[in-house]
């Protein structure tokens, strides 16, 4: 079957869930340690700089506690660090990625076949990039965006390559370790993931992909992405994630640090299926300058637990923000997501519309923070939130904050929970749709409002995602 | 040439001590002809047609509702059909299998469905009628076999077949959308909007009427389609009942309690309903005569006589 068959006619989990016998060329013990950082550095070829920051990192993940006191947060008590094997290099002979699928070893190019990636790569996107377990196997970029100065590689890589820029800006002023604990963990021990650059006034029209794999039992997987917009550039940055479900927990601890110059634009979408054992604890952070513009699309449908707040600092006067998030948790998961923007500057915007589905006894909650600062004047902020259940098993709460100490502002906040209406149900059904399909229509048309405005190639995946997510469980 | 039979029907609300609300319903329509089903609030009527299309709230304690078919009923059926797929037992079906096999309940208040085109709704509705009908008529001795075996639930696709099998051309989909709603003197406007959503009550009923005309029931149950209309609508949609009639050959049941959409769409027959049963049936003269009456003369020849 060729994939892109497979794709068509798997329309079933099966699409992400099969596992490949585990083959790595180096891989630590479980747990972590500060000999465990040094053997990762070590491996990595790296400059004593990034050590000294992750031997950094890792003393300030120690010295912080263990996130428990959030109200209604998820339960992380299983995530046990030492149990977590952190660090696996797939055997492959290229370090950073080889340039053609035919060079990697067959079990991983069937892999992202299934995934349908160099299908898409051929159709629609400007580069590619693709992780399995720690590291980055498969990058490449046409070449016309070369010729123009964008970069896209592998993060190990830029750390070589690109060293001054990226010491300037990983985990310096966006998203520092001290953040939060899994901010902390990613500092220590991030492998792999992308670092783009596009230099002013560059135009990627068609968008970049990354898509992170993990097949092994019991691993973590903390790649970091650093994307830099010059001046007025624009760009748009998919990343993709799923994984082959286990029994043991598998941890997905991201960071993602964007950098949003003057009048450039940057669009990140998120497709994230990682399977139902999975933590996804991740730190995403953009920085926008004047009159940049930053947008956030988060599509969660997988994981066991996902704590997701994707957040922008519109530092520059008319920078604007827009987060589309969709949300969506059937039975055991436990998706606790949403979007913190801060108002710094004067005219700033920002729009957050989050949707979110809950059934088989799932749990969705939206948390979220506005802030807009004293002096942020001519700023406006609208909220709106929407939840759907299909039964009384399952859960949805909404915990909209908002700190406000500017007088001179535009401040919206709208919030619905409804439940999914028997008699929706029955009318679609006597017009001929069997259950799970009036189901599904009516929670495709709850999305509806968000899915039209989403670049076309996510929205289909997203769809594809949705129905398969309702196959799953209403079968 | 299809027949919808009710025989002795009873139900209840699907509840504990549910109130019991039919009581020995004997109605048959059959392809082609009109009916008008009348009787004060509360008399069942409602009931009865929810009752025909499935709806999980009530519980049949006693009788039937048979859907009988014939040849020209299954002419797009590849299959070869049994002699027993010619009678249907609709009280073992699920409301989409109903309406695969060709009844339709037109709603007193319809569902608003936010998100969803009405383009996209019917076209799938169409898709999803089709594939169930060849699922119906196809393998049909594993089907029964799997419906002895449980009676608790009916598997409502025990087979995914290819989606794509069968399914309506966007051009053809447009065309017959086009020259129905023409009909229905419905502006092209309404496909792009979300189903019901919005819609004013009239455009509601015009559109239970469209969405008839577009799936081609055999036996269409219009309930109280023609409360809240002011007079144009109401002869759109009495113009869309007709058609149904002498175009695809349905036959109309339809709830009203007013004579006033029957001067447009002339009733067959005229069936009176009184306390969960059918008392009184009739040609069109016994509506005018209720126009002229009301019930209460019905209630005493009905009771005088029991």
């Amino acid at each position: 079957m060729s994939s892109e068959d497979h794709i068509k006619e798997t329309d079933t989990e099966a699409r992400f869930e099969f596992k490949k016998e585990q083959k790595s060329a180096f891989q630590t013990e479980k747990g972590l340690t500060e000999e465990t950082i040094r053997l990762i550095s070590e491996d990595k070829d790296e400059p004593e700089w990034m050590l000294e920051r992750r031997l950094r990192a890792l003393e300030q993940y120690k010295a912080m506690p263990m996130p428990t006191d959030w109200p209604g947060q998820p339960d992380l008590s299983e995530v046990e660090i030492d149990e977590i094997v952190p660090y696996i290099r797939p055997d492959i002979e290229t370090r950073g990625g080889a340039e053609n699928w035919d060079d990697l070893p067959e079990e991983i190019q069937d892999t992202f076949d299934k995934l349908g990636i160099p299908e898409a790569e051929k159709k629609a996107l400007s580069g590619v990039g693709a992780q399995y377990e720690s590291e980055i196997v498969y990058q490449n970029m046409q070449e016309q965006w070369e010729e123009k100065g964008v970069i896209f590689c592998d993060m190990d890589k830029a750390v070589q390559e690109h060293e001054e820029i990226v010491k300037e800006h990983f985990m310096t002023k966006c998203v520092p370790p001290s953040d939060n604990k899994f901010a902390a963990l990613h500092g220590a021990i991030w492998s792999g993931g992308s670092f783009v650059y596009v230099p002013e006034d560059v135009t990627v029209n068609m968008p970049v992909q990354a898509y992170f794999r993990m097949n092994s039992e019991g691993m973590g997987q903390f790649e970091h992405t650093l994307i830099i917009a010059e001046e007025g550039s624009e760009m748009h940055y998919i990343e993709g994630c799923s994984a082959p479900k286990y029994s043991a927990f598998n941890l997905h601890s991201g960071g993602v640090e964007v950098f949003v110059g003057e009048d450039a634009h940057v669009q990140y979408s998120t497709v994230q299926n990682w399977s139902k054992n999975t933590y996804n604890l991740n730190t995403k952070r953009a920085i926008v300058e004047e009159n940049g513009r930053m947008e956030w699309i988060s599509g969660s449908m997988g994981s066991k637990a996902t704590m997701l707040y994707p957040s922008t600092i519109l530092k520059g006067r008319g920078a604007s923000d827009n987060h589309i998030t969709i949300a969506m948790a059937g039975e055991g998961q436990d998706i606790d997501t949403g979007a913190k923007v801060y108002h710094n500057a004067p005219e700033t915007k920002s729009t957050i519309e989050s949707k979110s589905i809950a059934k088989d006894g799932g749990r969705t909650n939206y948390r979220g923070l506005v802030h807009i600062a004293d002096g942020a004047e001519n700023s406006s902020t609208a909220v709106e939130c929407d939840a759907l259940m299909f039964d009384n098993e399952s859960t949805s709460d909404t915990m909209p904050y908002m700190e406000i100490n500017e007088s001179k502002v535009d401040v919206a906040h709208e919030a619905t929970v409804g439940k999914i209406g028997d008699e929706d149900i029955f009318y679609l059904q006597s017009r001929g749709l069997d259950d799970d399909d009036a189901k599904q229509m009516i929670v495709s048309g709850f999305i509806e409002p968000i899915t039209e405005e989403l670049p076309i190639e996510y929205a289909v995946e997203l769809n594809r995602l949705v129905e398969l997510e309702m196959e799953g469980s209403l079968g | 040439m299809a027949t919808l039979e009710i025989n002795d029907l009873h139900a209840r609300v699907a509840e504990e001590d549910g109130e019991r609300i039919l009581r020995g319903v004997d109605l048959t329509v059959e392809s082609g002809e009109i009916h008008a089903l009348m009787g004060p609030n509360g008399s069942g009527k409602s009931t009865t047609a929810k009752v025909i299309a499935g709806h999980p709230a009530y519980e049949v304690t006693d009788g039937e509702i048979l859907l009988h078919l014939d040849e020209a009923d299954v002419a797009d059926i590849d299959e070869d059909i049994d002699e027993a797929d010619y009678t249907w037992n609709l009280l073992e079906l699920e409301p989409n299998e109903r309406a695969a096999l060709g009844i339709f309940l037109g709603f007193q208040y319809p569902a608003e469905i936010e998100g969803v085109t009405m383009t996209n709704f019917l076209r799938q509705a169409i898709n999803a009628k089709h594939e169930e009908r060849e699922e119906l008529f196809e393998d049909e001795e594993a089907e029964a076999d799997a419906d002895e075996d449980e009676d608790a639930g009916y598997d409502s696709s025990p087979m995914e077949g290819p989606t794509d099998e069968g399914e309506i051309g966007v051009a053809e989909f447009q065309q017959l959308l086009s020259e129905k709603m023409e009909l229905l003197d419905m502006d092209e406007k309404f496909m792009q909007r979300y189903l019901n959503a919005g819609f004013s009550g009239g455009e509601k009923k015009q559109n239970e009427v469209l969405q008839a005309a577009m799936l081609e029931p055999a036996v269409a149950v219009l309930d109280e389609i023609d409360s809240g209309l002011d007079i144009d609508r109401l002869q759109d949609v009495a113009k869309g009942i007709n058609a149904l009639r002498d175009e695809q050959g349905t036959g109309v049941l339809q709830i009203t309690h007013y004579q006033r959409i029957l001067d447009y769409v002339e009733p067959d027959h005229v069936h009176i309903m009184l306390d969960g049963e059918v008392v009184k049936s009739g040609d069109a003269e016994l509506a005018e005569q209720l126009e002229d009456k009301g019930y209460d003369w019905v209630r005493e020849e009905v009771y005088e006589a029991a």
